[in-house]
């Protein structure tokens, strides 16, 4: 389990490191999370939808797209110089490998939920920063399992033509359930409601990401090896 | 050290046989060049040698599993945005080279390959050539008892090849068990104290080099594939 763990890091570390240096898939993803919150931002009324109605499905919608960028650069960087067949070739475990990845995927959506998170409050006025911990766990809840599923199709698309369209068409319906609770349970939180009446969608995303990440890791190397 | 027992594989349908029942050993200290057209079956058996690919038929077996294969192919394996003493790391780091030994062992294949003053570079400001060194070193940074070696002359220029086929000699001679797989006798032949022509999945011709020179060899290699 140890070396398990090691050698995730390791990928990890490699993962975050490029990121680090190029910055590409960031700043790309940072733009695109402004961007969609700016349009949606100009595109409401909020005199016929009140803000705290709607602004969780607008939260969410960007976050699932953000990630998408994301997900669409976890083994695209692998591709470089075959440095997939490396890692292949290499005896590193492919539990190691996909955790590895879900990790780095994690760090890097998370840098990305932050900066939307802070301009989705300034945007939309919406009063987070009394339930700022409580909003850190359900996106974290929920982000785990999109994330979980999002890394192993990510690798299942990867040598497909067209991946980058390829990749929301396969995850999407995939994420439509767990966006609900995650709509649901932001929702309630925003509303100041009390703890039961988001618990069970919360549970529901605890499941599902208990369920997705055994089944990914466990699914990855044959999908990979392929 | 390295066996290959009645290995076949195939692609496609109708089934294109990449290998039809290869078999042969191979100890330290020996060097055996693949030789064969595009489309021969070279790069599926360094790849089934290696573990890449699960063959159909047949046996590959590597003592020492993957730990003890090295791989340098026409592509490089590095990531461009690290350093070249950072890719050695990382690569160290994942066939679990003792942490204090990681750092010493880098140096000194950057050393013996002349890139110690590019150490702190990144790969994707090094020349092919250089980049192709990185390769070697990449490939050896976990003393691997066994190298596959895919086309490793691809996009390489005459001086560039040369240097590069004096580097793995250097480094290899005696020490380990070789594949070389190429389709070019001339740049190949040199390394090699075993060789087999492969055509359509199969060994045509597998032989010690003996004494023959490079010409004697490529006829013998135009023959056989003419033949196969």
């Amino acid at each position: 389990m140890a070396e398990l763990l090691r050698q995730a890091w390791t990928i990890a570390r490699k993962d975050l490191l490029l990121e680090f240096r190029s910055r590409t898939a960031i700043m790309s993803a940072a733009v695109f999370t402004a961007l969609v919150l700016v349009v949606f931002n100009f595109g409401r009324d909020p005199t016929a939808v009140p803000t705290l109605t709607i602004a969780p499905s607008i939260l969410w919608v960007t976050f699932t797209f953000a990630g998408m960028v994301a997900l669409n650069r976890a083994f695209e960087l692998e591709l470089e110089n075959l440095a997939l067949d490396g890692l292949l070739l290499s005896p590193i475990s492919r539990h190691s490998l996909y955790l590895g990845k879900l990790a780095a995927n994690l760090v890097f959506v998370a840098a990305v939920e932050t900066i939307g998170l802070f301009l989705f409050a300034v945007l939309f006025d919406v009063p987070i920063w009394h339930v700022l911990g409580a909003l850190v766990g359900v996106i974290a809840l929920a982000t785990l399992g999109f994330i979980a599923v999002g890394t192993l199709f990510s690798a299942m698309v990867l040598r497909t033509r067209f991946a980058e369209l390829m990749l929301p068409v396969l995850l999407l319906p995939f994420l439509m359930l767990p966006l609900r609770w995650a709509v649901q349970a932001t929702s309630a939180l925003l509303a100041a409601r009390p703890l039961s009446e988001m618990m069970g969608s919360l549970k529901l995303l605890a499941a599902y990401d208990i369920v997705f990440v055994t089944l990914a890791t466990l699914l990855f190397p044959s999908i990979v090896e392929e | 050290m390295l066996s290959a027992e009645g290995l076949a594989h195939s692609f496609g349908s109708p089934p294109v046989h990449a290998l039809d029942g290869i078999s042969f050993r191979l100890d330290v200290g020996h060097t055996l060049a693949v030789f064969g057209p595009n489309g021969a079956g070279k790069t599926t058996l360094l790849k089934v040698l290696a573990g890449l690919i699960r063959p159909q038929s047949g046996r590959a077996q590597v003592e020492g599993g993957r730990r003890a294969i090295g791989w340098i192919g026409h592509h490089s394996h590095l990531y461009s945005h690290l350093t070249v003493r950072e890719n050695l790391l990382f690569w160290a780091t994942l066939y679990s080279v003792p942490t204090p030994e990681r750092g010493p062992r880098a140096d000194d294949l950057m050393r013996r390959l002349g890139l110690s003053d590019r150490a702190a570079q990144p790969v994707a400001d090094l020349s092919r050539g250089l980049v192709q060194r990185v390769a070697i070193a990449r490939a050896l940074v976990h003393e691997p008892q066994v190298l596959l070696l895919d086309e490793p002359f691809a996009g390489l220029d005459l001086a560039a090849a040369g240097e590069f086929r004096r580097l793995l000699a250097e480094l290899t001679h005696g020490r380990r068990a070789v594949v070389l797989a190429t389709h070019n006798v001339e740049e190949g032949v040199e390394l090699a104290t075993e060789i087999a022509f492969l055509h359509r999945g199969r060994f045509v011709e597998v032989a010690p080099r003996g004494t023959r020179g490079p010409a004697q060899i490529a006829d013998a290699y135009r023959r056989a594939v003419a033949g196969g």
